[in-house]
């Protein structure tokens, strides 16, 4: 076997190094009447050449989002990747080491880790940033379970126009730790009255900017009200890259900001594995869930970095943590961290007023269709459209004419019965005038 | 050629190593932080503007949400970056240069196959609501139905994304079957050797947790777990092998006592590595269990992820599995993403958005498909041979705490042979780094003192290991004869000498700040 150096010669002179007759010696304390006896019912090893064949069937049997006009966000987005990005994050150094526990020799990766912090916490406007969480959903119930800490209360408060798996995720965790959430309606046109829920037992309002429908938040009155009543203001952002056109959260009065960071540097990958931002403000940063690394020096009064505050996690902490997590998304933080190094603020800036250039042109095209109606008067880069008839069937048959036109709600929730005939259609910078006018000829003739 | 008729002459070279302007030494070159080398207005990134279209002036949609204020950001030009980042890789350690001996995180090569295969635009360049993913959906499908055959389980929760993160998915899992049995009950029972991750997750849920504490032996005994059993525990965090680099033998006995207080079984997977195709954890009736696959299965772990940590459950628990749950009918697998018109499916709820890492899955099945049920047996066997051989080398230098006895897949020492040479096993450990080796996870498990946990994996050659127990038998020796300089300031070879990690948590500087304009000394 290929990945295994150890050849027959070895293993008899080891074992007998070790001073046991055979293998199964050393695994004498598994009960023998539980031992397997034969091999799983399972293939047998293969050549390269034979796995890539079969991953490459499979593979062939999925459209890629490249290869298609391509429409689909809601929470994960198609951007172009800067080919130095794939080859730097390949690099043995970055790909194969593990979790910094050794400072003096994994210098490259705590270095990296400061630097995204600080980008995190540039782009967020807020003034610490974590090492990253899993991903956006998961940073979500995260900020929930932190508010709840620093306020010692226990009912979050949901804007209804959070990604439905996002709410699922901090419903879930809330119900099983014996927490409470409430749930405003979900509001397609963007109209919300989620100051009313917010009350002196609220530890926190949670708000997607843009949100699900892609309407854009101003967020002032709600951090004002939510503070009046002791409670703090979690801003949830799924399109990082919007953060380089709209006013940041952190400058609207967030105390929590955490998104998704798919959007730099990450490939789609069917959902995962992307990378969870979460940043806060200093004063409660010991409340923070997951890896903090920080700048030190060394003996020689080099500067250097480490991980640090940890006594907040779980490894010396243990129940009393603030968190269990453990691994997170080190190497898409880097990921992350190169393509927005590569940007900059003059490249970042581009790139979102592209994203949000193509969005406008889409949504002026679709809504000039006859029954279209685009709901959004604010959004970034993506919209919803209302149609005349049921939508999952025309997402269905504009795929099969070969356009990806968007997501229908209907496919994260089944209710309620006003979401039926919406599409939410996303436009980044990888679209074309041939995507746009492809899209436009596919839901005329669907819709016909 | 600049060298033509110039060779270098090794025997000039002089016992002197003088400082450098630049800090720099040879390949070893001081980085800066981006913000201090890149600008504003630079980029890496062109983007032409979308023809036909003025960017400047398109009627927004931002209402008055435009962002005014700079962010701050630097940015690089693709050489700089480049450089930059590659810098950066050549001070880490990496598992592709050297051996990575850091017990419970199996540190075993990374196939590359298993990248180029992630890499397909049909798996990396797929959107998780986009239809036309049939072929990701079979795949998770075919890597499903190995997890459970080499598990021994009828089903899996595929979605959670680290073993913590499947930690939390078994043990809600758990707490949504006692609340379907209309029961509440408050504690979870974790021995002292367990991952913190373990104790961590159980309170995160509410429970309260009760440490079980090993016997002289290292492992658990049933005898003492019933004491701790009664109608109000929910479940036992047992990690099998556990951390002690021991298979816990009463196993069964402690899963039979459990279960009948109608309790249930959580399994730590993390030293799963050692076992496949030896035993199946269904066989001695574990009702959950997380499997690391960036541990077990091979996926890189990228200094510190991303990971992933499907959760195989027992029959009793499958029902509670999370959304979305795959199921496979006659038109073949699909997934069940919300929870409308179930009948024998009562999900918990939701770990996360989408499906899981489908990124590490493509590994973890390139991996499984090029060992083969066979290939994965050899690994095993090859894990617990290459650990035990390690011990064989060592032991009669350092102390094993349990005895001279077979280890698994990696070999506990303490520091009890360390007592008395003025070294501790963080100076042993930062020794080893300048002997070119990561070292061992240290100071873990806590039931240990000075706990030295070496796990060569599977992927070490004969010679590999030789070299390696040679170099710590030279370092053992040296600390018996009192050497103590080599260790107490080591390490002395690595880009940075011992950080101040003191000064770094009393005095946390978490982010790059613009320094200060300096002020023009007095005129």
């Amino acid at each position: 076997m290929r990945y295994l150096p150890l050849t027959p010669q070895d293993r008899s002179e080891m074992l007998a190094r070790v001073g046991v007759a055979g293998i199964d010696d050393l695994f004498a304390d598994i009960p023998a009447d539980r031992r397997l006896t034969k091999l799983p019912d399972l293939p047998l090893t293969k050549s390269e050449i034979a796995v890539e064949r079969e991953l490459g069937r499979l593979a062939a049997m999925n459209v890629p989002a490249g290869s298609v006009p391509f429409f689909v966000g809601c929470g994960a987005y198609k951007h172009h990747i800067p080919a130095s990005v794939d080859h730097l994050i390949q690099r043995s150094e970055f790909l194969t080491s593990y979790t910094p526990y050794q400072p003096e020799i994994a210098q490259g990766t705590l270095h990296h880790l400061f630097e995204f912090q600080t980008q995190v916490a540039m782009l967020t406007g807020m003034e610490v940033a974590n090492a990253s969480m899993y991903d956006g959903s998961t940073a979500t119930a995260e900020a929930v379970l932190m508010a709840h800490r620093v306020t010692k209360r226990k009912k979050a408060v949901l804007s209804g126009n959070l990604h439905p798996h996002y709410r699922e995720t901090v419903e879930t965790v809330s119900r099983l730790s014996d927490h409470l959430t409430v749930v405003q309606p979900r509001a397609p046109q963007g109209e919300s009255d989620i100051l009313a829920a917010i009350d002196n037992e609220t530890s926190c309002v949670v708000v997607q900017t843009p949100d699900f429908f892609g309407h854009l938040h101003d967020l002032r009155p709600i951090a004002e009200k939510a503070h009046a009543a002791g409670a703090l203001l979690v801003a949830v952002v799924t399109e990082a890259v919007s953060l380089g056109l709209v006013t940041s959260p952190g400058e609207l009065g967030a105390d929590i900001v955490v998104g998704e960071g798919q959007s730099f540097g990450n490939a789609l990958s069917f959902g995962g594995p992307y990378v969870g931002l979460f940043a806060t403000r200093q004063k409660y940063v010991r409340q923070m869930p997951g890896r903090l690394v920080g700048e030190t020096v060394d003996a020689e009064g080099k500067r250097g970095f480490v991980l640090t505050l940890s006594t907040r996690e779980q490894h010396i902490r243990r129940e009393k943590a603030t968190s269990n997590i453990c691994t997170n998304s080190g190497l898409c933080t880097l990921a992350f961290s190169i393509h927005l190094s590569l940007l900059g603020e003059a490249g970042l800036r581009r790139l979102a007023r592209v994203n949000h250039a193509n969005a406008v042109k889409l949504a002026t095209m679709l809504s000039d269709i006859k029954g279209v109606e685009v709901l959004n008067k604010t959004f970034f880069n993506e919209f919803t459209i209302r149609l005349p008839v049921e939508a999952s069937s025309v997402v269905e048959r504009l795929f099969h004419k070969g356009v990806h036109g968007g997501v229908s709600p209907r496919r994260l929730e089944w209710e309620p019965p006003e979401l039926h005939n919406l599409i939410i259609v996303a436009s980044t910078e990888v679209n074309t005038d041939e995507d746009r006018a492809a899209y436009v000829k596919a839901l005329k003739e669907v819709l016909a | 050629m600049n060298q033509q008729g110039r060779p270098t002459k090794p025997i000039e070279t002089v016992a002197l190593t003088p400082s450098t302007f630049t800090g720099n030494r040879a390949l070893r070159i001081e980085e800066a932080l981006i913000f201090e080398i890149g600008r504003p207005e630079v980029t890496g990134v062109d983007l032409e503007e979308p023809e036909g279209f003025a960017l400047r002036e398109f009627a927004s949609s931002l209402g008055d949400l435009e962002r005014k204020a700079p962010i701050g950001l630097p940015g690089l030009a693709e050489p700089e970056a480049v450089r930059h980042y590659v810098r950066l890789s050549r001070m880490n350690y990496s598992i592709d240069a050297g051996l990575f001996p850091l017990g419970s995180c199996t540190m075993k090569h990374n196939p590359r196959l298993n990248e180029k295969m992630a890499r397909l635009p049909g798996f990396a360049d797929l959107h998780p609501l986009q239809l036309g993913s049939g072929g990701a959906i079979e795949l998770i499908a075919e890597l499903s139905h190995w997890l459970c055959e080499l598990t021994g389980m009828p089903a899996v929760a595929m979605s959670p994304k680290a073993g913590a993160h499947g930690e939390l998915c078994g043990m809600m899992a758990i707490k949504a079957a006692l609340l379907d049995r209309g029961e509440k009950r408050s504690v979870v029972l974790v021995p002292e050797s367990a991952h913190g991750t373990n104790p961590a997750t159980a309170a995160l849920l509410g429970f309260r947790v009760e440490a079980v504490p090993a016997r002289p032996d290292g492992t658990v005994d049933p005898e003492e777990v019933k004491k701790h059993l009664s109608s109000d525990v929910a479940a036992i965090m047992l990690t099998n092998p556990n951390t002690c680099g021991l298979f816990e033998r009463d196993v069964v006995a402690i899963v039979e006592a459990v279960h009948a207080v109608g309790a249930y079984v959580y399994a730590d997977g993390a030293n799963f590595n050692a076992i496949v195709g030896k035993v199946r954890p269904g066989d001695l009736g574990v009702d959950a269990m997380h499997i690391n696959l960036h541990k077990t299965f091979s996926t890189p772990h990228g200094g510190g992820g991303p990971g992933a940590g499907p959760v195989v459950l027992s029959k009793a628990l499958a029902p509670f599995a999370p959304l979305p749950f795959l199921v496979t009918d006659k038109e073949g697998p699909r997934f069940v993403s919300q929870a409308i018109n179930l009948t024998i499916h009562k999900p918990f709820g939701r770990m996360c958005a989408f499906y899981g890492q489908m990124g590490m899955f493509v590994r973890a099945y390139a991996y499984m498909l090029a060992h083969g049920a066979d290939g994965m047996r050899q690994a095993s066997e090859d894990a617990v041979l290459n650990a035990n051989y390690v011990r064989a080398g060592l032991k009669d230098l350092m102390s094993l705490p349990f005895g001279d006895r077979p280890c698994m897949h990696e070999v506990l020492f303490d520091d009890h042979w360390l007592e008395g040479t003025g070294v501790t096993t963080l100076d042993f450990a930062k020794a080893m780094i300048d002997e070119g080796y990561h070292p061992m996870t240290m100071y873990f498990p806590l039931v240990v003192h000075g706990a030295m946990l070496i796990e060569p994996t599977e992927s070490e050659s004969k010679a590999s290991l030789d070299l390696f127990v040679a170099a710590l038998r030279d370092l053992a020796m040296a600390a018996k004869r009192g050497e103590t300089a080599r260790f107490a300031a080591a390490p002395y070879y690595a880009p940075r000498r011992r950080l101040d990690e003191t000064r770094a948590a009393r005095q946390p500087v978490l982010r790059w700040v613009r320094p200060e304009p300096v002020k023009e000394a007095a005129e």
